[in-house]
């Protein structure tokens, strides 16, 4: 099956697909996510029974404001499709998708991490790469880059740039 | 008193002669200077390589550049048997916890090296993920520049601190 048969297939379940640079991306919106990568998962043509990664967007002023994606591959068709699902800015809510693929629970864990996408049922919804005790979520682009203190123990060292001695 | 006892042994000596011997054998010093230089003289590493740094510190160490000239090419894997920490490698925020944890369990005296500007200053990695320079966590006794610096710089740095180390000597 090649993209473009690919993206047939698709556009019949949920018809918002795009097809560029040789890569099917469908658009889905949240309320029908899970049953959508069900459908893709299960149907017989599609096949697309691995979710190799969760992962977001940030685009601050867009509305959506963040793009959550999920790369899906088929290991038995060896076709590969994405699903990006729209959250806005004020409610970055999603249903986790680890029920269907458990592979999803780092995933969504490190997405969470970086973008604070919260994903709804989660089985454990905790930081995963930085430190316990975070503040913030680093991958936004809202954050700020550079001048980072150090916060140890309770101490306070502010950045390079600003230390005096 | 000694040189009475060498006299019957050194026939032909007076007991003048024999105690003019005997203090041109001996050596005057400080137990301050004596525990120095034999500290400075056999300093063991822990091993700490977090990053390319650690490449560098291993070549260090390896054949060519041969760290056992000054007694150091023992890296020891446990930090209780170590007094040297070369801090090798940009430290994550993730880490700090564990390099001091590291640091607290090296007995006294110990010393500690900052490899690279990764290590001294967070280099060019501004940004959350990197301790802004591991001076923050535990002090450093000699930075060492580069990036990564040649095992040259890496065993300039290491003759400054056995300088260091022979020169402010303290026994507690």
């Amino acid at each position: 099956m090649n993209v473009t048969e690919l993206a047939e297939r698709v556009r019949r379940l949920h018809p918002d697909v795009v097809v560029a640079r040789g890569e099917a991306t469908v658009l889905v919106d949240r309320d029908v996510l899970l049953a959508a990568l069900r459908a893709f998962r299960d149907d017989e043509e599609l096949r697309l029974d691995f979710l190799s990664s969760v992962t977001a967007t940030d685009w601050p002023g867009r509305d959506p404001r963040f793009r959550v994606v999920y790369e899906l591959s088929s290991t038995e068709r060896h076709h590969r499709l994405r699903v990006k699902v729209g959250l806005p800015e004020d409610d970055a809510r999603v249903p986790s998708v680890t029920g269907l693929f458990p592979t999803a629970n780092w995933h969504e864990r490190e997405t969470y991490d970086f973008f604070g996408v919260v994903f709804e049922g989660h089985p454990n919804l905790r930081r995963i790469l930085l430190p316990e005790g975070w503040e913030g979520w680093p991958l936004r682009k809202t954050e700020e880059l550079g001048g980072v203190d150090t916060r140890y123990h309770g101490a306070f060292i502010p950045p390079v740039d600003r230390r005096t001695s | 008193m000694p040189v009475e006892r060498l006299e019957g042994h050194q026939s032909g000596r007076s007991a003048e002669e024999s105690r003019e011997e005997f203090e041109r054998g001996l050596l005057m010093t400080t137990i301050d200077k004596a525990v120095s230089w034999a500290r400075k003289q056999s300093m063991w590493p822990v091993t700490f390589g977090l990053a390319c740094c650690a490449i560098e510190m291993m070549a260090t160490g390896a054949g060519d550049y041969d760290l056992s000239r000054w007694g150091m090419e023992l890296f020891r894997a446990s930090p209780r048997q170590a007094d040297l920490m070369i801090v090798a490698g940009r430290v994550s925020q993730k880490m700090a916890p564990v390099l001091r944890t590291i640091y607290d369990q090296m007995p006294e005296p110990k010393w500690v090296i900052s490899m690279g500007v990764c290590a001294s200053s967070g280099g060019m990695f501004t940004n959350y993920a990197v301790v802004q320079g591991v001076d923050t966590i535990v002090p450093v006794d000699i930075y060492v520049p580069g990036c990564p610096p040649k095992p040259e710089m890496l065993m300039y740095g290491i003759l400054r601190l056995h300088e260091k180390v022979r020169t402010e000597g303290r026994v507690k």
